[in-house]
């Protein structure tokens, strides 16, 4: 009998395994220490990636998890490397990444004494995960583990913190590992309703301007065939949230662009000129719908999601299909008439010419002088592979990135959209590549968003992962000084950077390097990087006082996108 | 804004109420009332929140607290849906009790249940108005200390809770 008793510290390391986790993100310390020495052990069975931050890790985590489908998993010791991991769950939280982040804890006897590295983690985290727990028995150690994937991946996907008490990890039980199946307080199944889904088809085929949204659901669903299905059959125009971006193939001649802030022209004004509406696996956030109050009033809604507490949340649905969106989409392309919207689709098509005239010339091919984020995303159009994925931080980059990258397959977008974490971007990129050290990953990052986590370049350089790694410099907090310009009368009030030179930073972690400050250079630099067998930080140094549009105002309605 | 109550079914794990409470946090919302106990099965509490807020609002609550992985099920209902009860515990000086007091707590339907040498304590159940009533008269009688619970429940819908503990 003692023979099969393992350490507490084994029991979480065969149970991560048991899951199947392949890499572990994360970063050692004293409450952790035990679990570090059974890496050790099954460091053939599962690997170990040692970042340089606790942020860096569980960003590498969601990186990974977003372009596997996979539950990433991260470790943090306590105290402050459990802190540290916060940021990420919040991020990890409003885009429905699943992870599962273990932290280590002060002995159970400590607890509530203020001791050495001791914080209220699991008080900390709540608002911040799906779901938590304090393991404070040895005994407790595996189901709790198999509790939390099984929380994190299925249902609406979300982040999960184990936190396991140092007396837990050193303390001798058994090992036999029971994978959780479900319990009674967790419906992860919702049987879509077949009345729903004729009321929804009814509206469909009486409608004349029908018009659909998808949003990250459809990925996390791996619905992207039915919603092609629905929209071949439908023949509806259909635009993206930046999550649902790559759910379907920009090439799909019912795709008509992006929403939000800074999505597309036609796309949000023609929102208010539609008569039904369909959403699909997206939320209705506000910087989706700008005034609520005046937003798509004149449709009937149908909102086709799993989450109840979205349904209605910030748009009243006329019809809600609550379930998988596969099943539901599925059901709705048999129950509807096969039809062509030549008309209506063409409104959308006029729309995107005066964009086109207004906005994408300018950014895509410039006249003046200074470099444009947008002509160095075309570049990297030109040259990437299809299923390249794009990494990218928050701020201008992001979202000129989103607009101009030529996404044709899903999980190619990693961003974070619903926290808007600078920082984000360089840890992201590492774990979207350590998934697969044969795929494109590209990194498009500002000077801004870099500088929060650019200690993870010691992660790139010690994990030879080969991303690729663009960096957007205009010396400026670019969206915020955006801001500053439109709204705060051009008061640059501390967005303006003194930067360091990035080339010889880059050098030093021994990352080849390459920085473009001239139009004619661009096209070779960007040939060069995606050629190069391993990581690479090209530099570009684009127009200071560049702004991204269109652009919906805060407060403002999406009928009032401006094009300057 | 209306008075809603709302009843939370949950498994009984540490940190639940932490789980609940910050959804009302977070949107700035203040519990009237709150409590929580046992069930009439093993292992699963009953929570009791009163709040007032308008429809659509508890309708996001009630969903949001839904989705809490360990809660079973949460429902609302208007004070018409339920059938209620709070009690109410009044602590008056000996020194006071006379004639009129008798009668107030003849009127009232209180009951005395402890006396102790210098005060005795005064109990009434019912609804907030009433209890409210009498704590307004008692504070003419030297009132020394009082304690009011919130409301604990029973919805009038016949439904009961085993049909969601499976």
């Amino acid at each position: 009998m003692k023979d099969m008793m393992i350490r507490g510290a084994d029991i979480v390391v065969r149970s991560l395994i048991a899951e199947q986790a392949e890499i572990i993100f994360g970063y050692p310390g004293g409450a952790i220490m035990p679990v570090y020495d059974a890496l050790y052990d099954y460091h053939d069975q599962v690997r170990h990636v040692l970042t340089r931050h606790e942020q860096g890790a569980i960003h590498a985590a969601q990186g990974y998890a977003r372009v596997s489908g996979k539950v990433g998993v991260c470790i943090a010791t306590s105290g402050p490397g459990a802190t540290n991991l916060i940021t990420g769950l919040a991020d990890a939280q409003i885009d429905s990444t699943p992870l599962v982040c273990i932290t280590g804890q002060v002995a159970a006897h400590l607890l509530g004494t203020d001791a050495f590295q001791e914080t209220d983690v699991v008080g900390i985290s709540m608002p911040g995960t799906k779901w938590n727990i304090q393991v404070r028995r040895v005994e407790d150690i595996a189901p709790a583990i198999a509790k939390g994937f099984y929380i994190a991946r299925s249902g609406r996907p979300g982040p999960v913190l184990i936190d396991i008490t140092k007396n837990a990890q050193t303390d001798f039980g058994e090992f036999n590992y029971v994978p959780c199946l479900g319990f009674r307080s967790y419906k992860t199944h919702i049987p879509v309703e077949t009345t729903q889904v004729k009321q929804a088809a009814e509206l469909i085929n009486k409608a004349e301007r029908p018009y659909l949204l998808f949003g990250q659901g459809v990925i996390l669903g791996k619905a992207e065939a039915e919603l092609k299905f629905f929209l071949d059959k439908s023949g509806i125009p259909a635009a993206s949230t930046l999550l649902g971006s790559g759910a379907l193939t920009q090439d799909h001649p019912n795709y008509v662009g992006k929403l939000g802030m800074h999505g597309n022209y036609a796309p949000n004004l023609l929102t208010n000129q539609c008569d039904v509406l369909i959403a699909v696996g997206m939320r209705f956030d506000d910087r989706v719908t700008g005034d609520l109050k005046r937003y798509a009033k004149q449709a009937k809604v149908i909102h086709l999601e799993l989450d109840a507490a979205e349904i209605n949340k910030n748009v009243k649905a006329t019809v809600a299909v609550q379930g998988d969106c596969r099943e539901s989409l599925a059901m709705l392309t048999e129950a509807i008439e096969a039809k062509k919207h030549d008309d209506w689709m063409a409104r959308f098509r006029e729309l995107e010419q005066q964009e086109k005239a207004a906005v994408v010339q300018h950014d895509l091919t410039p006249t003046k002088a200074g470099l444009t984020m947008g002509e160095v995303i075309h570049q990297i159009n030109q040259y990437k592979a299809d299923d390249a994925i794009l990494v990218t931080d928050v701020g201008q980059h992001q979202m000129i990135a989103w607009r101009y990258f030529n996404y044709k397959k899903p999980r190619t977008q990693v961003t974070s959209g619903g926290l808007g974490t600078m920082g984000f971007a360089l840890p992201a990129a590492l774990g979207a590549q350590l998934h697969d050290y044969s795929r494109q990953v590209i990194c498009v990052v500002g000077d801004g968003g870099i500088q929060m986590t650019i200690q993870e370049l010691g992660t790139i350089m010690q994990t030879k992962a080969p991303v690729k790694i663009v960096l957007l410099n205009n010396n400026y907090l670019g969206m915020v000084r955006q801001w500053q310009q439109m709204f705060f009368d051009k008061r640059y009030s501390f967005t303006e950077l003194d930067n360091p030179d990035f080339i010889k930073i880059a050098e030093a972690y021994n990352i080849k390097s390459q920085k473009v400050t001239e139009r004619v250079d661009l096209q070779e630099a960007i040939e060069d990087m995606l050629i190069h067998d391993g990581p690479f930080f090209l530099e570009v140094v684009v127009e200071k006082e560049d702004n991204v549009f269109p652009m919906i105002a805060t407060g403002c309605s999406v009928e009032e996108v401006r094009l300057s | 804004m209306k008075r809603y109550t709302i009843f939370v079914i949950t498994e009984n794990f540490i940190g639940i109420l932490n789980r609940i409470t910050i959804i009302f946090t977070r949107r700035g919302i203040n519990i009237d009332a709150l409590t929580a106990s046992e069930s009439r099965i093993p292992g699963i509490h009953r929570i009791t929140i009163e709040v007032t807020v308008n429809e659509d609002t508890v309708i996001q609550l009630v969903n949001q607290i839904e989705k809490i992985i360990d809660v079973i099920k949460a429902f609302y209902h208007e004070d018409e849906g339920v059938v209620y009860q709070e009690i109410a515990l009044y602590k008056i000086p000996v020194s006071r009790l006379d004639g009129g007091l008798e009668k107030i707590i003849r009127q009232h339907n209180a009951k005395i249940i402890a006396a102790e040498p210098d005060f005795v304590v005064l109990e009434l159940t019912g609804h907030k108005e009433q209890t409210q009533e009498l704590l307004e008269i008692l504070k003419g009688y030297g009132l020394l200390e009082f304690a009011r619970s919130g409301r604990v429940a029973v919805a009038k819908r016949m439904l009961t809770i085993d049909s969601y503990v499976k």
